[in-house]
């Protein structure tokens, strides 16, 4: 029965717009499915090949940007900063993962946070390549209405997830983990830490950016304090990993479906809609203290927990 | 003929002179004892020799060419695997796919590292144990995978650290055997060892290293009546 479960969820989100649902529950759907490849890219590097990153926001930012970009500077359609970005990124990744990848453990994740602030900034200030805080506008956008976006980005997310799947399957997942558990005596086992974590860094920082490239397509403005973000983007993607279940293949979906929906009910509730970030730190203490495995990942201690208990006998 | 070949090799860290001018051979097929009181030296000549650290003077040759400047990764891709004193299996990880993970550096598909595995994990006596997490193993079975994984890499030679510490005498039997099994599948042997009993009945040589320096060389025999071992390590009671 299990087996069959990520397919009965496959067929039920494609048929999903057919039923006529409203355009605000289309939007918050394809921000639960961006957000599920965000998480699942970042699971990638900081799950499996545990390496936690808290500056997802420079892949996002940057594959925004390279769509914004190539449809702003050169004219064409946005749409064309996915194939872009791919090279883009790999190239980002390449360089960020020779400066950072030297470091481990929180060395690592501080520079990443560093990472994300150097973008938001280079981003402001190179005005001439990025219009600066002024943001960039696609005038005309591609579809009136969501459902084409929504398949869009579902089409990607399925990729990304079949992707993900056989790279963790593969020598590559087991080096990922490998040099998760440890490092050292990952090397001496003939695993070339530096390469492998860069190949992770890579693939990570690519779906990210694919991400990115869609946002700017489907929402049609960027700036450089909405996707550099470190508290919307950065510190979010590691939530929706953490809440989800980390290094699990469910977890980042799972993830993205709560922090979505929660970030959407939060906001919008009067009075309290402006501590959303306050009420997102306290969930996340929560779930460090009772689920350390996410939702997904301690799927077990929740049903437990709801169970009705036996008194033995 | 000698496989490995370690000459003049020292190792400061800052002030300290960890290793200091330590020159030996170990030939193909033999097994090797390095034995030293706690600090001698000894975990730091293997992590001169796996290449976690670079010598700070002399060189180490593995089949006649220089190994003492290149990674771990690579040393270990040209036959030379090590275990650690201190067991570290790749915990959230089951005892069989720590042993694929190793198995990859040879085996070009997936399949091939498992058949690798499994062999290796039958010969470690570990096969009913492959579908366990590595974390929750007994210290014995911990060194087994140890040595397992080392296997997996296909290696000419390996680096035994202190692999019969900790263990209880039915252990450190099962131990020997394997040892013993792993010098007749043709792999040269460099141990590290507390145990005299166990390092004076298996090894054919021995190295003996004080305070970084090395004292002596010869067979068990030689060693347990070298003056100067029993002065600084063995204590008047094995004088033979």
């Amino acid at each position: 029965m299990k087996r069959y479960w990520p397919y009965l969820a496959l067929i039920l989100l494609a048929i999903l717009p057919l039923v006529g649902i409203s355009s605000y529950t289309m939007h918050v759907l394809i921000l639960v499915i961006m957000w599920s490849i965000i998480g699942m890219a970042w699971n990638v590097l900081g799950g499996f090949c545990g390496q936690v990153s808290f500056g997802h926001a420079a892949f996002f930012g940057v594959g925004a940007y390279t769509a914004g970009i190539l449809y702003h500077h050169l004219g064409i359609s946005a749409w064309w900063g996915m194939p872009a970005c791919v090279v883009v990124l790999i190239a980002v990744s390449l360089i960020v993962g020779y400066i950072c990848l030297r470091l481990r453990g929180a060395y690592f994740a501080l520079a990443t946070l560093a990472l994300g602030e150097v973008c938001r900034v280079a981003a402001e200030n190179m005005v001439w390549f990025t219009q600066g805080n002024l943001g960039i506008l696609i005038k005309e956008r591609t579809w009136v209405g969501k459902t084409w976006y929504y398949y869009v980005i579902l089409l990607i997310a399925v990729g990304s997830y079949i992707f993900i799947k056989r790279v963790i399957a593969s020598k590559w997942g087991y080096y990922f983990v490998a040099i998760r558990e440890d490092q050292d005596a990952a090397e001496s086992l003939g695993i070339d830490t530096t390469f492998y974590k860069t190949i992770a860094l890579c693939i990570s920082g690519v779906l990210t950016g694919i991400a990115g490239a869609f946002y700017m397509n489907y929402m049609g403005y960027i700036d450089p304090g909405i996707v550099f973000s470190l508290s919307d983007i950065s510190i979010l993607t590691v939530m929706v990993v953490m809440v989800g279940g980390v290094a699990t293949f469910g977890g980042p979906t799972m993830g993205a479906l709560i922090m979505v929906f929660l970030a959407e009910i939060v906001r919008s509730t009067p009075k309290i809609g402006a501590a959303h970030q306050t009420i997102f730190g306290i969930l996340l203490i929560l779930i460090i203290i009772f689920l350390p495995n996410g939702v997904v990942g301690d799927f077990r201690k929740i049903v437990k927990f709801f169970k009705p208990k036996r008194t033995r006998a | 003929m000698s496989l490995l070949d370690v000459q003049n090799v020292s190792k400061r860290f800052g002030g300290l002179a960890a290793l200091t001018d330590i020159s030996f051979v170990c030939n193909k097929g033999e097994i090797l004892g390095i034995i030293g009181p706690n600090g001698a030296g000894k975990t730091t000549l293997f992590n001169v020799i796996n290449g976690f650290y670079p010598p700070s003077a002399g060189d180490v040759f593995f089949n006649g060419e220089k190994i003492s400047s290149l990674k771990p990764h690579k040393i270990c891709a040209r036959g030379i695997a090590r275990t650690f004193q201190v067991v570290r299996p790749l915990q959230r990880m089951t005892v069989l796919d720590n042993v694929i993970a190793s198995a990859f550096i040879r085996a070009t598909t997936k399949a091939k590292a498992t058949e690798t595995a499994n062999e290796v994990l039958q010969f470690a006596g570990l096969y009913d144990d492959r579908a366990l997490v590595s974390k929750g193993l007994p210290l014995g079975k911990r060194k087994r995978l140890e040595i397992a994984r080392a296997l997996a890499t296909r290696p000419e030679m390996v680096l035994l650290d202190e692999s019969f510490a900790g263990l209880n005498p039915t252990e450190i039997n099962e131990q020997i055997e394997i040892v013993r099994k792993i010098r007749d599948k043709g792999i040269t042997i460099l141990i590290i060892e507390h145990h005299m009993k166990v390092i004076m009945s298996i090894s054919d040589r021995i190295v003996v290293l004080n305070y970084g320096k090395q004292i002596a060389e010869g067979t068990p025999a030689e060693i347990s009546r070298n003056p100067v071992v029993i002065e600084a390590y063995l204590g008047e009671e094995h004088r033979a």
